[in-house]
């Protein structure tokens, strides 16, 4: 089971909303972590196979199957490139901040 | 009465906890064996061989691996048990804090020993009490019987909710660890029903995914500090709370987080941790006999330390001597300078003396426990006393 990314985090508002300790529930995307980016995969959809290999690993689960074609949340994507390295088809692409962004 | 079925067996410190061990069904065991921790870990091998306790036995190939295993065995919700001593203690002292922070109610029994150099493997209070400030609880037990009290104790204090914290559980190295007396074993269906399955919600589950001991950032730290510091607080009435119902059902309490002999109208007492506190008892009767008042604490509990008690007792009494089988060097014995801390209230005139004693091994003899009661009465009838004083020691 993928954890379901929760974007509208709310941080706690009283002594009561605390997580019990450093735990709680996980894919929990707090902040916009697009800045840390210096490479953004781009996905060639000519290639792609939908193998999912990319959804299942990728540490944040910011790469969605329910839409036609995949797509990579940018505003959570840290730009880390396991997508890129683990796909079998070589359909991922790490691009250089800044070059290309029209393609996506 | 206890209505409890038992049944008595000689048994060592050591064997005692690896009984009470047994009764208290872990899920993991993760230990690496050290002396004169060691016969608690072959003792409980002979038990997991003869399928005798139904857990995961790991032989691990170091402390620090052993609080690791145990941590991820605890953030599965299985309840686990190690257990160490003096250098093993110290390897692992940063999962200690990783185990504490993460409140995972871990038991471990750490058998007291000295901490090298100079290499020594006898019994002092240096190991644990280095360790004061890991979020661990601290109990001293006295004797073997009190060893297996206190470890299927510390189970239920470490898991309560309010808690949720790991128990260290001490007992003096050879002396209580390798001394051998009649220790009577409470039977598995009434330790049961005192010790239901640990519960708990603050673990891995593939229904409920969580993320744990995560990062705080500097904006969050101090809120999960503040929620350790009050586990702690309610650790005082949770450990005073479960001797209790112990003492009712396995007709056995010990006092909580202190235990008080002949204090009710006495002048002069000693504060003391682990073993010592038998001897003490002799000496207090003895002296009683002869008409001097004076009493015994035994402090049990460390960490939560029971500030409200002496805060209480430095009313009460005229002087007080705190035996220290510990020296923090640059200053004074760690447990003297928790027990004065509290004693001195606004208006407080108690006087006080530290008594270094026991270190590494060392005996501490009824004559030396006379000595310091007589010291207690030399200050408060006005004498000089060097504050902290080395108790047999050949020459200074």
């Amino acid at each position: 089971m993928k954890p379901k990314v929760v974007k509208d985090y709310k941080f706690p508002q009283s002594k009561e909303e605390m997580p019990f300790g450093p735990g709680s529930e996980a894919g929990v995307l707090i902040e916009v972590n697009s800045g840390w980016r210096t490479f953004r995969p781009v996905i060639d959809h000519e290639k792609c196979i939908k193998c999912l290999i990319c959804w299942v690993i990728c540490p944040d689960g910011v790469i969605s199957k329910d839409t036609p074609q995949l797509e990579i949340d940018y505003d959570y994507c840290k730009g880390c490139g396991l997508c890129a390295h683990e796909c079998p088809k070589k359909a991922i692409t790490m691009v250089k901040e800044g070059e290309n962004n029209e393609q996506c | 009465m206890s209505s409890a079925k038992t049944n008595k067996r000689f048994l060592s410190g050591d064997e005692a906890v690896a009984f009470a061990v047994k009764l208290s069904r872990p899920d993991v065991i993760a230990a690496y064996p050290i002396t004169p921790q060691t016969v608690i870990v072959e003792k409980i091998s002979e038990f997991v061989a003869a399928k005798e306790i139904d857990c995961q036995f790991l032989h691990v190939e170091s402390e620090h691996s052993a609080m690791a295993a145990s941590m991820g065995a605890s953030l599965m919700g299985s309840r686990a048990f190690t257990a160490t001593s003096s250098q093993g203690l110290l390897y692992m002292c940063e999962m200690l804090h990783y185990v504490s922070g993460s409140r995972y109610p871990i038991v471990m029994v750490n058998a007291n020993r000295t901490v090298a150099a100079p290499w020594n493997i006898f019994g002092d209070h240096r190991d644990s009490l280095s360790q004061r400030d890991s979020g661990w609880i601290q109990i001293y037990v006295e004797n073997p019987q009190e060893a297996l009290d206190v470890t299927i104790q510390a189970f239920k204090i470490a898991e309560n909710p309010q808690v949720s914290l790991p128990v260290m559980v001490n007992l003096d190295g050879f002396v209580i660890t390798h001394t051998y007396e009649l220790v009577e074993i409470p039977d598995q269906e009434t330790v049961d029903k005192f010790l239901p399955p640990y519960q708990t919600t603050n673990k891995l589950d593939f229904d409920n995914p969580k993320s744990l001991s995560f990062t705080a950032s500097p904006e969050w730290q101090t809120e999960f500090r503040y929620q350790q510091y009050e586990a702690m607080e309610a650790a005082k009435k949770i450990i005073n709370q479960v001797d209790e119902e112990y003492g009712k059902i396995f007709g056995r309490s010990y006092g909580g987080l202190v235990q008080e002999y002949r204090c009710d109208d006495a002048d002069y007492v000693l504060v003391a941790m682990g073993s010592v506190a038998g001897t003490t008892r002799l000496v207090v009767d003895k002296l009683r006999a002869e008409g001097k008042k004076v009493g015994l604490v035994k402090l049990r509990s460390y960490r939560p330390f029971p500030k409200e008690y002496f805060q209480d007792l430095g009313k009460k009494v005229k002087a007080v001597g705190v035996i220290d089988r510990d020296i923090s060097f640059g200053y004074e014995g760690a447990v003297y300078t928790e027990v004065k801390a509290a004693l001195f209230q606004p208006g407080s005139q108690v006087k006080t003396l530290n008594f270094i004693a026991g270190l590494s091994g060392r005996d501490i003899t009824k004559e030396n426990l006379t000595e310091m009661f007589t010291k207690l009465e030399a200050i408060d009838k006005g004498e000089k006393e060097d504050e902290v004083q080395f108790i047999g020691l050949r020459w200074a």
